[in-house]
């Protein structure tokens, strides 16, 4: 039996990939918007639907950002009505670990998880600094290394809250009086560096016992992290290459973890656009790439780099030949940068290489530069696409990003899922009903030790 | 005859505290999502303004001190903004208000999940903001220190600690108000000409500094339906009607008596004057534990046989009626002249009173003239008349 195809749907919300100004976009906040993406995604019978997390507006040059889509809902709440309006989809959220406390984030997954029999993940991220502190107690700033130290014990802590309910202490018997078997129920205590709590927890065990744990991090201590402890990983890494190496580096963590190759799905987000015909979809492809990056956004990604202003400059003419700014970064607050992990210096002059050599101007270097569309052409193009990285392991499945909300996944749904289905390589129903039975992993019945 | 506006306390099986044992309850289902939606759903049947969901950071415990190791009684239970959340797409009318303590919580979180569950609701989302003075709830965060201060007996009114921690919920519900705020209604522009999705002259840092916290906004979600979502304050005494009187839209006292509900009336109303408010008249219900029965003497024999189950009477913060229906009408007309605007019930039993209360007590109110026959309004501040707030920080 080939390899079995896991797909997810995330729903576009801040990002530079949503197409807000395409006439079918619709509202990111409504609640109706979530409702028909979810339920497009489980007519599609997809794993789980995703959301992603920002604590605070973007900012670029000290003003708030407003090129992209701005302003998202709640993950928790969005999440727990979605659990109203559909019955196996899973539910993942994403969920800072910086800026939140084990106590109250276990309860909420713990709730979400019995509100939606089973069905809820936890994308735990680490990012991002100070400037998203400011909205919070915590406040203040840890650096890369404190972040994944904190991640690494608000963890662990919250597993010992979800374990500790083993799922057998609710009597409920009316007869004899006892609703609880022990008075202890719940009992945990913490002692670390970051966190040390003790007490009683007050979710019993949830139906997924734990949520379904997913990572996002690409750092050396992220991809650490992923194979230690988590369930699937959220990658940026969607390129047929650049997936295979990422995907064989991660998976050969696991034994030093004492995990199997297949207690970790990697998952990269894919973007997709359809078309009757490959041509006629490299052309929409090609107009959704216009919309994405406008002249203004690319004067404005490339100040992300340049960590300079450069309002003065053509967007339609060539690159700035002053080199960037290498002090700290303070163009660009609150979003993953450009510079993350590498030299800008560099980047800038193999940007300004691949420019003269292609006759580039700023706006099609930017669009030549940043992420393009991982899958374009005909449904059956795309299906064959999808499959090929999967069975060559550049990847268990995907986490796709429609560049329209709300009804950017319905022609997937409609005409690629099927041609998946009748490879075999894509299920036509849901065998189980809990998220973790949608990703094939091992149930964890009542507690097992903290990993 | 003014109409009065009911609420109903949903907690566990029902506020006795045997009442997973009636033979009505369904004691294992009380973590399922088809208990709270088939709950909410009885009640929306009824035409009631809202139900509260009851929450709290730590194990049930009737001690305030440490948790009294009790396992006779319903332990365990589900964020209720969550609970709510879930709810809200099953129904139409009805406001849903969670309970959620600001003590050990981020106002930043808070403000936004309340935001959407206006959204997830259309309109229907309010918050029963509540302080935690319980150590044991404390080092579940390990942030801070709260030291035990007893709940009967000792006028705690006085008392530093709760002094400090009601100032911080005054503070807290400042800053859920100003980042609803924080986005005009308008702010979102999709301007395809200037590429603009936002108007950023619409959106506005809240810059709050208070003795617990500073935040700096905007929020992340953008304006609620209702402008604000209804925020709800349970005041026992002095102390609280401060609080719910500076910070609350509608105030949940617990008088034992018709003077004691003029005495709670006119003490937030004076708190409300003080803090001179401006944006309409606040509610006052006032809050009343029920076992309802065909006849009186059906509904004392329910009390009492819960009474045995439980040990002991059971005696509670508010006062608690066995009656009928009607007798219990008469009743909440009598205290309404004390100034009232309505009351929140908290059923015995819920899988018994409440049904009581909606095909018993509100069809003879109905009958009276005091009760609404039909929902009239779509959001919550709809159904206490009240206008959605203007934005403080939207230009005249
Ligand atoms: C594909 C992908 C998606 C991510 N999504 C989010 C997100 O929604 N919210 C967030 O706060 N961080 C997000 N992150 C940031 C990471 O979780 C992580 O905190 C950040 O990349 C820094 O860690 P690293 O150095 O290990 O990459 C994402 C990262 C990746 C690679």
């Amino acid at each position: 039996m080939p390899k079995q195809i896991h797909l997810a749907a995330h729903f576009p919300g801040v990002n530079n990939t949503t197409v807000w100004s395409d006439p079918r976009g619709g509202s990111h906040i409504e609640f109706s918007s979530f409702v028909h993406f979810a339920q497009t995604a489980e007519r599609a019978k997809f794993d789980f639907l995703f959301l992603a997390e920002g604590l605070r507006l973007r900012e670029q040059a000290g003003k708030i950002y407003d090129l992209d889509v701005v302003g998202r809902p709640d993950t928790f709440t969005v999440l727990s009505a979605l659990a109203a309006v559909t019955e196996q989809l899973g539910l993942t959220g994403t969920i800072n670990s910086t800026f939140n406390e084990p106590y109250e984030v276990a309860r909420q997954f713990a709730s979400l998880d019995h509100l939606s029999a089973g069905r809820a993940a936890w994308n735990v991220v680490t990012s991002w600094d100070a400037f998203t502190g400011e909205n919070f107690r915590r406040g203040g700033f840890l650096p890369q290394d404190q972040r994944y130290a904190r991640a690494k014990e608000f963890l662990t802590t919250a597993f010992e809250l979800f374990d500790s309910w083993k799922g057998d202490e609710i009597a409920a018997d009316a007869g004899s009086g006892q609703f609880v078997s022990r008075p202890d129920v719940g009992a945990f205590s913490h002692e670390g560096p970051q966190f040390s709590i003790s007490g009683q927890f007050n979710v019993p065990r949830s139906p997924q016992g734990r949520p379904v744990i997913f990572q996002a991090g690409d750092s050396e201590e992220g991809r650490e992290f992923a194979a230690s402890t988590a369930d699937a990983i959220f990658s940026r890494h969607s390129e047929f290459e650049a997936g295979r190496a990422f995907y064989t580096d991660v998976k050969d963590r696991l034994a030093t973890y004492g995990r199997s190759r297949d207690s970790l799905l990697i998952l990269p987000a894919a973007t997709f656009v359809l078309g009757d015909t490959d041509a006629e979809a490299q052309e929409i492809a090609h107009q959704v790439r216009l919309q994405q990056v406008s002249g203004q956004t690319a004067i404005r990604f490339l100040e992300q780099l340049w960590n300079r202003d450069l309002s003065a400059y053509d967007p339609d003419g060539p690159l700035p030949d002053i080199d960037p700014d290498t002090g700290d970064d303070h163009i660009a607050k609150g979003r993953a940068s450009v510079r993350m992990n590498r030299d800008p210096v560099a980047v800038a002059r193999e940007w300004r290489a691949l420019a003269t050599e292609k006759g580039l101007s700023i706006r099609e270097l930017i669009i030549e530069v940043t992420g393009r569309q991982s899958f374009v052409g005909s449904p059956r193009t795309v299906a064959d696409e999808i499959d090929r990285f999967v069975q060559a392991d550049a990847s268990d499945g995907f986490i796709l990003v429609p560049h329209v909300t709300p009804g950017g996944l319905d022609g997937f749904a409609d005409t690629v899922v099927p041609l998946l289905q009748e490879k075999g390589v894509y299920r036509t129903e849901y065998e189980g009903t809990t998220l973790r039975e949608h990703l094939g992993l091992a149930a964890l019945g009542n507690a097992v030790p903290v990993g | 005859m003014s109409q009065l506006h009911l609420a109903v306390g949903l907690e566990g099986a029902g506020w006795h505290p045997a009442a997973w044992r009636d033979p009505a309850a369904a004691p294992h289902d009380l973590l399922s999502a088809a208990y709270w939606t088939e709950l909410v759903a009885v009640a929306e049947r009824g035409l009631l303004d809202l139900v509260t969901i009851e929450d709290g950071l730590a194990l049930q415990s009737e001690r305030d001190d440490a948790p009294d190791g009790r396992t006779d009684r319903v332990r365990g239970r589900l964020d209720a903004v969550l609970t709510a959340a879930r709810v809200a797409p099953t129904t139409r009318h009805i406001g849903l208000v969670p309970s959620a303590t600001v003590t050990h919580t981020e106002p930043f979180h808070l403000s936004k999940a309340v935001a959407t569950l206006d959204y997830v609701s259309t309109g229907r989302a309010g918050l029963r903001v509540q302080a935690s003075l319980r150590p044991f709830e404390a080092r579940h965060f390990g942030r801070r220190e709260v030291s035990f201060v007893p709940r009967q007996g000792v006028d705690i009114a006085g008392d530093p600690l709760v002094v400090d921690l009601l100032g911080e919920v005054v503070d807290y519900v400042e800053v859920l108000r100003r980042l609803w705020d924080s986005w005009e209604d308008d702010a979102e522009i999709r301007d395809v000409a200037t590429g603009r999705f936002v108007d950023i002259e619409k959106l506005h840092y809240i810059d709050f500094e208070g003795k617990h916290f500073s935040v700096r906004g905007p929020s992340i979600t953008p304006r609620p339906p209702q402008g604000q979502p209804l925020v709800v304050a349970l005041a026992h005494g002095p102390a609280a009607y401060a609080v719910a009187g500076r910070a609350a839209d509608v105030a949940i006292v617990t008088p034992h008596s018709l003077e004691e509900a003029r005495a709670a009336v006119e003490g937030v109303a004076a708190e409300r004057s003080a803090a001179a408010r401006t944006d309409g008249p606040g509610h006052v219900l006032g809050d009343l534990a029920v076992v309802l029965g065909a006849t009186t003497a059906e509904a004392q024999d329910r009390l009492a046989r819960l009474d045995e189950l439980a040990g002991e009477p059971w005696s509670t913060d508010v006062d608690v009626i066995a009656g009928t229906p009607t007798e219990l009408a008469d009743r909440l007309q009598d205290w309404a002249s004390a100034g009232l605007d309505g009351y929140r019930l908290r059923p015995a039993v819920l899988a018994t009173d409440l049904a009581h209360i909606t095909t018993g007590l509100v069809p003879e109110l109905q009958r009276r003239g005091a009760f609404r026959t039909a929902y009239t309004a779509s959001t919550l501040r709809g159904h206490f008349g009240l206008p959605r707030p203007a934005n403080r920080y939207a230009a005249v």
